[in-house]
């Protein structure tokens, strides 16, 4: 079992409903957040391309805030998802510098906190929140180790990349392109 | 639209000051681990469903509200089997939580009052609020009639005042929704087809080929069901064409985006009705059997040449040739969308026309993937008493307009100045979930109006801004809070959702039916409201639809069979259509009786004087109107408008994303307040844009308050569409001031 989670830019029209359906599922404080939107603008008028597409945790196989934490509450479960435990997290910010998707920040209460994948409805059988809620049903999760997975054939059968390759982290958030 | 990583960078490295902090925070967190934690609140706490409908935007996605032991509300998730979401909420949807728990709410009824010379609110009780209400209400019917009491009104509340309206004898009713939103395109299909497009529109957007979008930016209205369909089209591999000067979210998603020069789509219009007839590639069966007037529209747009519209729209002739042959190619599953907020440079209703017309000659209109044959089953009236007869309307105040087929808010508005000539005297008016401030354009008119007012009161969850012109003011509670009535989805099957409340209200505000009973009541009007709760009215209404509250509770949303027929028209049979002829007038009688054109003419409109851009505006997916700039979750994502400004300006101007300026229009109107620029390519030299509805002026919109410009403030001049009224609102020019003109000077 290896989660990923697979974005179509193509369809993606940036309008963060992933970002408040996941403040309110995981109780994100305003002015925070798990999840964002990034726009990117290139070209010049009336020759333009507009890129937007929902960023998170990578879910790094390789994982450089595992590697860097201290206490060991950046940890890796089996199935890929990295998660932080809150009463082991000093709040020492080392994994926030590590990371190179600027995906994790410091609750108000302390610790360190980032995307789960939302690991607590995986187990009840649900989707993330974020995915179960785009209007635009840009967003997929599932098993990339089950060839037959949504995620695994549209990576098959689609063009897509990466956010950071150069970092060698092995993200598990893909965007079709 | 970018949420702000920088923000919580900067909060990040403040909490990372102190060791102690850390260690105190260590703490608190007990022996249980977060993510245990976590899932003991969000799976193992029960949590409460009840069912709603949304009432953040029009389009009334049913949802469930859910609700802790506590009575606190969690989330709000879609209902999996309702036609407007499909189970998916939009972020305002899914926002909604933060219309509940905004501190900033209206809490207490108030009354103006003067306090040593000064205009001031004191908070009041209900009852102390609604005598005064009645008592007003009963002198003004006394002196002038009830007609001189006239409501402005939008969304739910709405439709319980105008229950109390008419049974006090006024329907001087309006709703910025018709003559400043989409009452053109009714008009204008109403006239083609017999039918208004109604909401949601009836655009079988998941099964076409080819979907046209004019100015219509889908994706950046999160008009729900449609933003998916969309995704579906792109999925199924649909052509998206693009019109807009602006290169919208939709824009990026097309094949063709036709960067138009703005105020002229009717002339591209009349010349791809050109290409479609002289390439003989328009559906001739279908405008054989079902049109009527094709000769006229042959001989109509004969000259109207790709080559003619290229010298107006800056449209390249071949593009125009392509993409109308890419129309055709898809026909009939092509739909030229009729969009929504259409009221742009006052040749509205025509452009509309020249919008129907296409569909008509493409054959879109009843085909699959073109327009569907909407239905919706009849919620029965809760018995009351007929209403009286007014002696004047808003059929009367709009009598200017022969198309106008519901209330011109603006016209009901100027109707409040007195003048010799004012048959229809509007003298006291109650305003429900509408900030006409920041709605309706011409401040300086709506200022005159409301000050020559007798009375006004203002019903709203929010001190929105208009709420400081009231003599007294009304907190709603929110729609999470209610019972409202019942919503009837049309669309392509019959369906009904119920609005539950989850919570009780909040504060000292009242659900609208409530305060309508209340003020009914004071006025005699009792057998008007024979229940002492709504939910009486809908658990009757309920019974007559064969089912019961008790099994909504468990569904939230019931669906019904198709009663009318197919979705679309049979092979093989007639159709008639609901106008005078049975059939799509692509010429139009009707218009050319009244004295209109009864085929679309390209008017040229005003061009932005030098060194100034004409105003263009539009809506950002995570907020509605003005409504939501406030909400806690939703201002979050976008706190202020940005003016975008092509680079080109920029340049001349030295002008930098991120920087502050304001604006003064053609009429020497200055903005209140600063908006921060936005430099991009996605905007034409020409023009500059911004996102509705910020702005505000009230101080006690905490998040809201002096972030970004009103758009609105900034329309001083419209151009009103003789045929239903509507208020043109794109012919606005503005320049850009980089000092603070409101800066005062020390000496």
């Amino acid at each position: 079992m290896r989660y990923a989670m697979v974005i179509d830019t193509l369809k993606c029209v940036g309008c963060s409903d992933c970002v408040v359906a996941c403040q309110t599922e995981n109780n994100v404080p305003i002015g925070y957040c798990r999840d964002w939107i990034t726009e990117t603008v290139s070209g010049a008028y009336p020759n333009i391309e507009l890129e937007l597409k929902s960023e998170r945790c990578n879910h790094c196989e390789n994982a450089p805030c595992v590697r860097c934490c201290p206490t060991g509450a950046s940890h890796q479960l089996d199935n890929g998802i990295v998660l932080v435990t809150g009463d082991e997290c000093i709040g020492c910010g080392a994994c926030i510098e590590s990371c190179p998707y600027d995906a994790r920040f410091q609750h108000p209460e302390g610790y360190v906190d980032k995307c789960t994948f939302c690991h607590h409805r995986l187990e009840k059988g649900q989707l993330p929140a974020c995915v179960s809620v785009c209007p635009t049903k840009c967003m997929y999760f599932g098993d990339l180790d089950n060839p037959n997975s949504e995620v695994s054939k549209l990576l098959k059968n689609r063009k897509w990349k990466t956010l950071a390759p150069e970092a060698g982290t092995k993200p598990k958030v893909y965007y079709l392109i | 639209m970018t949420t702000s990583r920088r923000k919580f960078i900067k909060i990040s490295a403040l909490g990372l000051g102190g060791v102690a902090t850390a260690t105190s925070a260590f703490s608190m967190f007990g022996s249980s681990s977060y993510l245990n934690e976590l899932v003991k609140q969000n799976v193992t706490k029960k949590l409460k469903r009840t069912p709603t409908y949304c009432e953040v935007c029009f389009w009334k996605c049913a949802a469930w509200t859910y609700s802790d032991e506590d009575g606190n509300i969690q989330k709000i998730i879609g209902n999996e089997t309702d036609p407007h979401c499909y189970g998916r909420l939009c972020p305002r949807g899914t926002g909604g939580v933060g219309m509940y728990s905004d501190e900033d709410r209206l809490k207490t009824p108030l009354i103006r009052t003067n306090v040593n010379g000064e205009e001031t609110f004191k908070e009041a009780s209900w009852d102390e609020a609604l005598d005064l209400i009645a008592s007003k209400f009963k002198n003004i019917k006394e002196k002038y009639g009830a007609e001189s009491l006239a409501l402005l009104k939008h969304g739910s509340p709405g439709k319980h005042l105008e229950h109390l309206f008419k049974a006090y004898g006024s329907d001087t009713i309006a709703e910025p929704a018709y003559a400043q939103c989409r009452g053109a395109r009714e008009a204008g299909f109403a006239l083609t087809y017999g039918s208004w497009v109604g909401s949601p529109e009836p655009t079988d957007i998941r099964d076409t080929k080819c979907l046209v979008l004019i100015g219509s930016h889908i994706g950046e209205n999160m008009h729900n069901s449609q933003v998916q369909e969309m995704s579906d089209a792109i999925d199924n591999g649909a052509t998206i064409i693009t019109v807009d000067p602006r290169f919208s979210t939709a824009a990026s998603k097309s094949k063709h985006w036709l960067p138009i020069k703005p105020a002229t789509d009717i002339a591209l219009m009349l010349a791809w009705m050109n290409v479609i007839i002289e390439e003989g590639i328009y559906d001739k069966e279908y405008v054989e059997k079902y049109t009527t007037g094709f000769k006229e529209l042959k001989d109509h747009v004969l000259n109207f040449t790709p080559e003619w519209a290229y010298g107006i729209t800056t449209i390249k002739p071949e593009v125009i040739r392509e993409t109308a042959r890419e129309m055709a190619h898809a026909a009939p599953a092509v739909i030229v969308h009729p969009g929504r907020h259409v009221s742009w440079y006052g040749d509205d209703t025509q452009r509309a026309r020249a919008m129907a017309i296409l569909n008509g000659l493409l054959g879109s209109w009843g085909r699959r993937g073109g327009f569907y044959f909407k239905e919706s089953i009849k919620v029965p009236k809760y018995p009351s008493p007929k209403y009286p007869h007014p002696k004047w309307d808003w059929r009367d105040i709009g009598e200017k307009y022969p198309m106008a087929q519901m209330g011109i808010t603006t016209e009901i508005i100027r109707a409040a100045i007195p003048s010799k000539d004012n048959k229809y005297p509007v003298k006291a008016m109650m305003v429900a979930g509408t900030n006409i401030t920041k709605s309706i354009p011409e401040k300086a008119l709506l200022e005159k109006a409301m000050d020559e007012l007798e009375f006004m009161v203002v019903l709203d969850t929010m001190p929105m801004d208009v709420t400081g012109y009231a003599d007294v003011v009304l907190p709603e509670c929110t729609y999470l809070e209610r019972y409202d009535g019942i919503r009837s989805a049309t669309n392509r099957e019959p369906s009904i959702a119920v609005r539950v409340p989850a919570v009780k209200p909040k504060y000292d505000s009242k659900p609208g039916w409530w305060v309508a009973k209340q003020i009914g009541e004071r006025l005699g009007l009792g057998e008007y409201f024979n229940y002492n709760d709504y939910k009486e009215v809908i658990e009757w209404q309920l019974k007559q639809l064969g089912t019961s509250l008790e099994e909504m509770n468990k569904i939230g949303v019931k669906h019904f069979p198709r009663k009318s027929g197919s979705l679309y028209i049979e092979e093989g049979k007639d159709h008639e259509f609901a106008t005078e002829s049975g059939k799509v007038e692509l010429y139009s009688k009707e218009l050319k009786n009244l004295g209109f054109d009864p085929l679309p003419k390209y008017t040229k409109h005003p061009e932005a004087p030098q060194g100034f851009y004409r105003l263009n505006y539009g809506r950002a997916p995570m907020h509605t109107f003005s409504r939501t700039a406030n909400n806690p979750n939703l201002n979050d994502l976008k706190s202020e408008n940005n003016l975008w400004v092509n680079p080109k300006v920029a340049r001349i101007l030295g002008l930098k994303t991120g920087q502050e300026v304001w604006l003064r229009n053609q009429d020497k109107i200055t903005s209140t307040f600063g908006i921060k620029v936005r430099v991009t390519e996605r905007v034409r030299w020409d023009s500059v844009y911004m996102v509705h509805g910020f702005g505000h002026d009230n101080k006690k919109l905490t998040r809201a308050f002096g972030k970004g410009i009103n758009d609105t403030q900034m329309i001083s001049k419209t151009m009103v569409d003789p045929i239903m009224g509507g208020t043109g609102m794109r012919g606005n020019f503005v320049e850009i001031l980089t000092e603070n003109p409101h800066k005062t000077v020390e000496i």
